[in-house]
């Protein structure tokens, strides 16, 4: 993937705009500043240290939220930071990529009173930088089980199921198919979301509590196969993530220029130079999740001229929240609502221009595709990022003799993130039903573990978490 | 425009806030800024003898601060004045010269025999200041030395100290009293038989700010060692109000002049010291905490506020909340409250529901069919006013007085007769009494 990347950037006849080293460095600072111990104590001291909060049901990972302030308030930041990590293991990344304003922050009761609930995301940062910038590890292997599991992804639910394992005191083997683990927290997430290397600052934290192989660069069907590992190891935990994406349908569609959102804020994330990216001056984007928001937002801070993100449906719909929404105006995004490209046009194989055609709801509720109106126009384009979705690669599941159940392309799990083949659990974004948030895809490993741990111990009754 | 002007013990000042004997008052430079500000007088920090005395050169502060840096409370070590007695007679003098509407009272310590009084006050007088205020109160240092709150522990000093005063000086004396006893009156009617025109309170509270985790030295720390200090600032105020209604309510003391001291930051907290009997009041530490131009809205806000009151005169509402402030025992347990929580300004934190539920009377609930409501369990709640008290939204829990019908808590009639602890069926000792 990365080398079809690769070779669009190369073929592209784009060039970098050229912003000034400073200008890259302020457009991908970060989003959010951190607050300072003062701000920490001062913010820390709004929360009303709420009887069966709110906010804690709001986390999928279940945080108590009260406690962790209210450490901060009195300055046991370890602890805080332990009362966030003992839930949510990548806690430092979700205090930063979290959508807090449809979470947390939005049951938060502050709202109701006077529509600003207590920066818990923030606050959240304050804590876990404080433990990550100190190094202490607090958490250890459990007591050797004996037991040995296999983990397919070493992304946020891979490696939180991988940690609580190893807490839980069996040994974890993780197959990654990149060279650095992380996945979506370190090739997904927009540069400004996550500045000074958080990603891997945490991993290595994650990592530290010990008993926890790495096997990089694996692909499945060459280097492994699910029939091995449910032969060689005593449970399996899938957590591959999406690995493709879905396409446009239209001709066209493999022109230059017209690039996968994904894969260019991957190579976003990962160089060095910002410089060496080219990026086109009227870029088009087609989606309305947060993917689109990053890579539209991202164009505009690499230097593009006129972004324009173009969504099939109305706000109200939008994957992105309008947090994200109004991000992507402010950094000046033009955001056209209903509406869908139905032919990308070029001369001798440049991309001229995408022609959308405006679209309405479909049926009551708006519950199926938007249908078109008739009515077109069209958009002048030297770069489309297709942002649409990201679909599960059925490839992944090569050289799987038996394949675990599958609904619309995702693996079909139970409460306890079961499969349905004995011995297996999955989670993350490859599972059906999911909510594609990194916080979710951290719960689903640990449920996953503490079920996987279960089944190991012969318990009967399994934890569900 | 209400007339602010204050007359007490004959001694006039524009406005009835005077700062009070401290840091800021030490010298003319300040007092003249404090004048120039607007305060209507100053009580000179506490002259002594020559030689005179010598402060640390390391911290003699601390503060307790809110999580913002908010000023609760504060104390210091300090002693009186550490400059010679004669410079600051001339600043005085020079300061009452150029300033004549402004009251300058001189706060004064010596050790507890006549002459050294004998000696100091005609030296004070000749100022041309309009009275002096024997520090009776100060609890760290001089005390070590028999002064200060050493005297004023002792009822017979105290009695003692105030006869001398007011056998060597024709101005009015003012006695300061320490709050570091246990029962005000004792003191305070102490210097009334010994001739006070007034007492002023409270001096400091003895105390520690606490302790550095680090190196286990207690605060404010010197060379790794600390004293107790006198504590003040908002935190203190209960204390001195509770105090200052002592003096005015009971028997022995009524009618003696006060004027109050402790934690005085707004004017609202002024009116509160002279609604309970003070005639005038001393502020120092919210001036050391903000500075000499507060006393600005002092001024204007008593003022704007005596106009919608319908007071003319400050005289109007000294002492008017005197007769509410009544022993234990004469309170009306006929009076029934129940607290409401109003649901429109509920915003479902559940602090209330998680104080009467751990620490009351378990007398609210908590939900309605799945939703976070709350909402009082009359047959349970005493009125207590916890859930008001945490609350953090203003007026969402609010306190209504049963008029008639049952009490669902007890079962028994709503009474409109007053009854007393006295007067109870229940009470083993009762007799009838109003």
């Amino acid at each position: 993937m990365r080398a079809l990347l690769e070779h669009m950037l190369k073929t592209s006849d784009l060039d970098s705009p050229g912003l000034s080293p400073e200008e890259y460095a302020e457009n991908f600072s970060d989003l959010h500043p951190p607050l300072d111990a003062h701000q920490a104590a001062v913010e820390a001291d709004r929360c009303y240290f709420c009887h069966d909060a709110p906010c804690v049901t709001a986390c999928p990972t279940g945080i108590d939220i009260p406690s962790f302030i209210q450490k901060i308030a009195t300055g046991n930041l370890r602890g805080s930071a332990k009362k966030i990590l003992d839930e949510n293991i990548f806690g430092a990344m979700c205090a930063r990529v979290c959508p807090t304003e449809v979470l947390c922050e939005e049951a938060c009761v502050r709202n109701t009173g006077e529509n600003k609930p207590v920066a818990i995301g923030l606050l959240q940062r304050f804590s876990t930088d404080h433990l990550l910038a100190g190094g202490v590890q607090i958490y250890n292997q459990g007591p050797d089980s004996g037991k040995r599991i296999a983990i397919v992804g070493a992304g946020p639910a891979g490696l939180s199921c991988a940690h609580r394992l190893s807490m839980l005191g069996h040994s974890v083997t993780v197959f990654e198919a990149r060279e650095k683990c992380g996945g979506l927290n370190e090739y997904g997430i927009a540069a400004y979301k996550v500045t000074g290397g958080i990603a891997q600052r945490e991993i290595d934290y994650v990592l530290g509590v010990g008993g926890i192989e790495i096997k990089p660069a694996q692909t499945s069907g060459r280097d492994f196969s699910l029939a091995g590992l449910r032969e060689n190891y005593d449970a399996v935990f899938l957590a591959m993530g999406l690995g493709g994406i879905n396409q446009l349908g239209l001709q066209g569609e493999d022109m230059d220029n017209v690039l996968s959102a994904v894969d260019y804020i991957a190579e976003l994330r990962q160089t060095d130079d910002l410089a060496s990216l080219p990026i086109g001056q009227r870029v088009v984007v087609v989606g309305g999740g947060m993917t689109a928001i990053d890579i539209a937002c991202q164009s505009r801070r690499l230097g593009a001229g006129d972004v324009t993100l173009v969504y099939r449906r109305g706000a109200e719909e939008m994957g992105a929240s309008a947090f994200e929404c109004d991000l992507a105006r402010t950094d000046g995004v033009k955001i056209i609502y209903w509406a869908a490209p139905v032919r990308i046009l070029s001369e001798e194989g440049a991309l001229q221009a995408v022609e959308f055609e405006k679209t309405r709801a479909n049926g009551a509720g708006g519950a199926g595709s938007p249908t078109g109106t008739g009515e077109k126009f069209i958009i002048e384009a030297d770069m489309l990022f297709k942002a649409i979705g990201q679909a599960f690669e059925s490839t992944s599941l090569e050289g799987f003799a038996e394949s675990p159940e599958l609904s619309k392309g995702r693996i079909v799990v139970d409460a306890a993130g079961r499969t349905s083949l004995d011995g297996v659990w999955a989670g993350g974004d490859c599972v059906a039903g999911g909510q594609d948030l990194t916080v979710a895809a951290v719960q689903d490993g640990k449920v996953a573990a503490h079920s996987i741990d279960s089944y190991l111990r012969g318990e009967a009754g399994e934890n569900n978490g | 425009m209400a007339d602010l002007s204050s007359e007490f013990i004959g001694i006039r000042s524009p406005n009835p806030f005077w700062l009070a004997s401290a840091p800021p008052t030490d010298k003319a430079y300040n007092v003249v800024r404090a004048f120039e500000a607007g305060w209507g007088g100053v009580v000179w920090k506490t002259l002594g003898e020559d030689p005179p005395i010598v402060n640390v050169s390391g911290p003699r502060y601390g503060a307790l601060l809110g999580r913002d840096r908010e000023l609760i409370g504060f104390n210091n070590i300090e002693l009186i004045s550490d400059r010679p007695l004669g410079v600051n007679l001339e600043e005085i003098k020079a300061v009452k010269k150029d300033w004549p509407d402004r009251a300058i009272i001189v706060s004064v310590m010596v050790p507890c025999e006549e002459e050294p009084w004998e000696r100091i006050l005609p030296q004070i007088e000749a100022t041309g200041a309009d009275g002096v205020e024997l520090n009776l109160g100060c609890p760290h240092g001089m005390s070590e030395r028999n002064m200060g709150a050493a005297v004023g522990q002792v009822p017979e000093y105290v009695e003692m100290v105030t006869r001398f005063a007011k056998a060597h000086t024709r101005l009015p004396v003012i006695i300061k009293l320490t709050p570091n006893i246990t029962d005000i009156v004792y003191p305070a009617e102490a210097a009334k038989r010994g001739g006070a025109d007034a007492v002023s309170l409270i001096n400091t509270i003895s105390s520690l700010m606490g302790v550095n985790l680090d190196t286990m030295c207690p605060s404010p720390t010197i060379d790794g060692q600390a004293s107790h200090g006198g504590y003040c600032g908002p935190a203190v105020k209960p204390i001195a109000l509770n105090m200052v209604a002592d003096i005015a309510r009971r028997k022995e003391t009524a009618g003696l002049p006060i004027s109050g001291i402790g934690g005085i930051t707004t004017w609202r907290d002024a009116a509160e010291f002279m609604a309970l009997g003070a005639g005038n009041v001393q502020v120092c530490t919210a001036a050391m905490v903000y500075g000499f131009r507060i006393v600005e809205d002092m001024i204007d806000g008593l003022g704007n506020w005596m106009d919608e009151k319908g007071y003319d005169r400050v005289e109007d509402f000294i002492g008017a909340a005197v007769p509410g402030v009544v022993d234990w025992g004469k309170l009306n347990l006929n009076y029934v409250e129940k607290a409401h929580i109003d649901q429109d300004l509920c915003i479902k934190c559940g602090r209330c529901y998680i104080a009467c539920e751990d620490t009351s009377h378990q007398a609210i609930s908590v939900s309605d069919n799945g939703e976070r409501v709350y909402k009082i369990k009359d047959e349970d709640c005493v009125g207590c006013n916890l859930c008001t008290n945490v609350c953090p939204v203003e007026n969402c829990i609010t306190m209504h007085r049963l008029e008639s019908g049952t009490d669902p808590r007890t079962g028994e009639a709503i009474s409109s007769e007053y009854m007393n602890w006295g007067m109870h069926p229940k009470n083993p000792y009762g007799k009838s009494q109003k």
